[in-house]
């Protein structure tokens, strides 16, 4: 029995109510579907990164979550209860950074301040004005005149100012140098530290995330792949060197992805370590698996074979074996 | 104050980084009972990672006792620093021997480095079976 194309999900360890749960969210645009079966929790407190190449749904994905686009199929709960599209209840409980910073170009600083008072059904102008100060930006400064890096310090500031205890940013630091890219990331970590707020992060970029996040949502082709607690995935994945002639069955576990060469195979496989050392042989290498290697192998899984229904998704078969807790 | 440094090639997970850079400096006197380690936000904005990170790293710390937190004041070192033991120097006087003689047999640095995982791997299997 192959398993390839199946999603790896993981449960949190605590059962307090989620930041963020979808279940079997979808969305259709004519004919295609741009997100199918999207079943995905995110614990309070959590930083989460959603990878996905582009195109593998992960705007869809974010539009819903925010309440700017209607679900075709399943729902968004956001703290346990039901997001609406285009609700002012819905859109208050979630922060947004858009892409590209959208702020006014003639506003100054201060007067994108004063529209986020006005738009918002909570705003924190104390907190806003303390934190450019901080960062040294003008308050009488237009937002034409000021840097990438500080537009996106601005956007990030009037997200936090909203007081939403869920923030989205979409690729946040995309259209950042590598400094001003450090600077947001930075800054973004101590916000994360001062706050009891959730993050979910969208990135196309795999390097570095294992920094910033300690939940890992992996998207491609519409579908989630792998998602869960990003220290557990890790130590659920083994890179197994085994002489070629080994078949998929004799290998504990899920086999992910495998290359073979003329004597022997890499295997990424989804293991319980213990099950390993019982079944493993004297002539196999096991390996720990690198954060970039395990989200790279899962998005260049093949998609699931039946596309309307995937079953249900692999779930931990095994108890957690985790000394510490979040 | 103490500084953490993080190696994004290691491999080794972020937080475990951490407990290990504690540990190696009670060991080699760098960090004594009673100091205090850097805020948990300081750490994040010093390093660039995930705060939840480095609240994984103090309480696995507090864990195993090398740490301890005090309501409102920070996270504090709470283990003495451990002797260095008269055995280790012997270790090291042995370690250094074989090295030199891997050097002479013409042994390269990722030939040595392969031997040590290879002799790891089989004592780990060891006890392993022991258990």
């Amino acid at each position: 029995m192959t398993e390839i194309g199946r999603p790896v999900i993981r449960q949190g360890a605590d059962g307090g109510v989620p930041a963020l749960r979808t279940d079997r969210l979808g969305r259709r645009y004519g004919k295609v579907w741009g997100l199918r079966n999207c079943t995905i929790e995110v614990p309070a407190g959590a930083v989460a990164a959603l990878v996905g190449p582009n195109g593998a749904g992960k705007t869809t994905l974010l539009q819903m979550i925010i309440g700017l686009l209607e679900p075709t199929e399943g729902q968004v709960k956001v703290f346990g209860r039901a997001s609406r599209a285009n609700t002012t209840q819905t859109l208050a409980r979630v922060g947004y950074v858009a892409q590209d910073h959208p702020l006014y170009r003639d506003f100054t600083v201060a007067d994108m301040f004063h529209l986020g008072r006005a738009m918002n059904l909570s705003w924190d102008q104390q907190l806003a004005v303390a934190r450019v100060a901080e960062l040294g930006i003008p308050l009488g400064r237009k937002v034409r005149h000021l840097s990438g890096g500080q537009q996106a310090q601005v956007s990030l500031t009037m997200a936090l100012a909203k007081k939403a205890p869920l923030l989205v940013l979409d690729e946040p630091v995309s259209s950042l140098d590598p400094v001003a890219r450090l600077e947001f990331m930075r800054d973004l970590m101590a916000a994360a530290a001062d706050s009891a707020l959730t993050f979910l992060i969208a990135s196309h970029v795999v390097a570095e995330l294992e920094r910033f996040c300690d939940w890992l949502i992996v998207l491609s082709r519409g579908h989630v792949q792998l998602a869960g607690p990003a220290d557990d995935l890790l130590g659920d994945h083994r890179l197994l060197t085994v002489p070629r002639a080994t078949a998929d069955s004799e290998l504990p576990g899920t086999v992910v992805e495998r290359i073979d060469s003329d004597r022997h195979s890499t295997v990424l496989v989804c293991t319980d370590p213990v099950q390993l050392a019982v079944q493993g042989h004297a002539g196999w290498q096991a390996d720990p698996v690198s954060f970039e290697q395990l989200v790279m192998a899962y998005l260049q899984r093949p998609a699931p074979t039946v596309d309307g229904d995937p079953g249900p998704a692999a779930q931990r078969p095994w108890p957690s074996a985790k000394a510490v807790t979040r | 104050m103490f500084r953490f440094r993080l190696d994004g090639s290691s491999g080794v997970p972020p937080y475990l980084q951490l407990v290990h850079q504690v540990r190696q400096a009670l060991l080699l006197g760098y960090l004594q009972e009673g100091d205090r380690l850097p805020t948990v936000k300081d750490v994040a904005a010093d390093l660039v990672i995930n705060p939840n990170t480095v609240v994984k790293a103090y309480r696995q710390l507090e864990h195993e006792r090398l740490a301890g937190g005090r309501p409102g004041q920070g996270t504090f070192i709470t283990a003495a620093a451990a002797p260095v033991r008269p055995e280790a120097q012997d270790l090291r006087d042995s370690l250094e021997a074989w090295l030199r003689a891997a050097n002479e047999a013409g042994l390269d640095e990722a030939a040595v480095t392969a031997l040590i995982a290879v002799a790891r791997r089989d004592l780990s299997k060891e006890r392993e079976r022991a258990r």
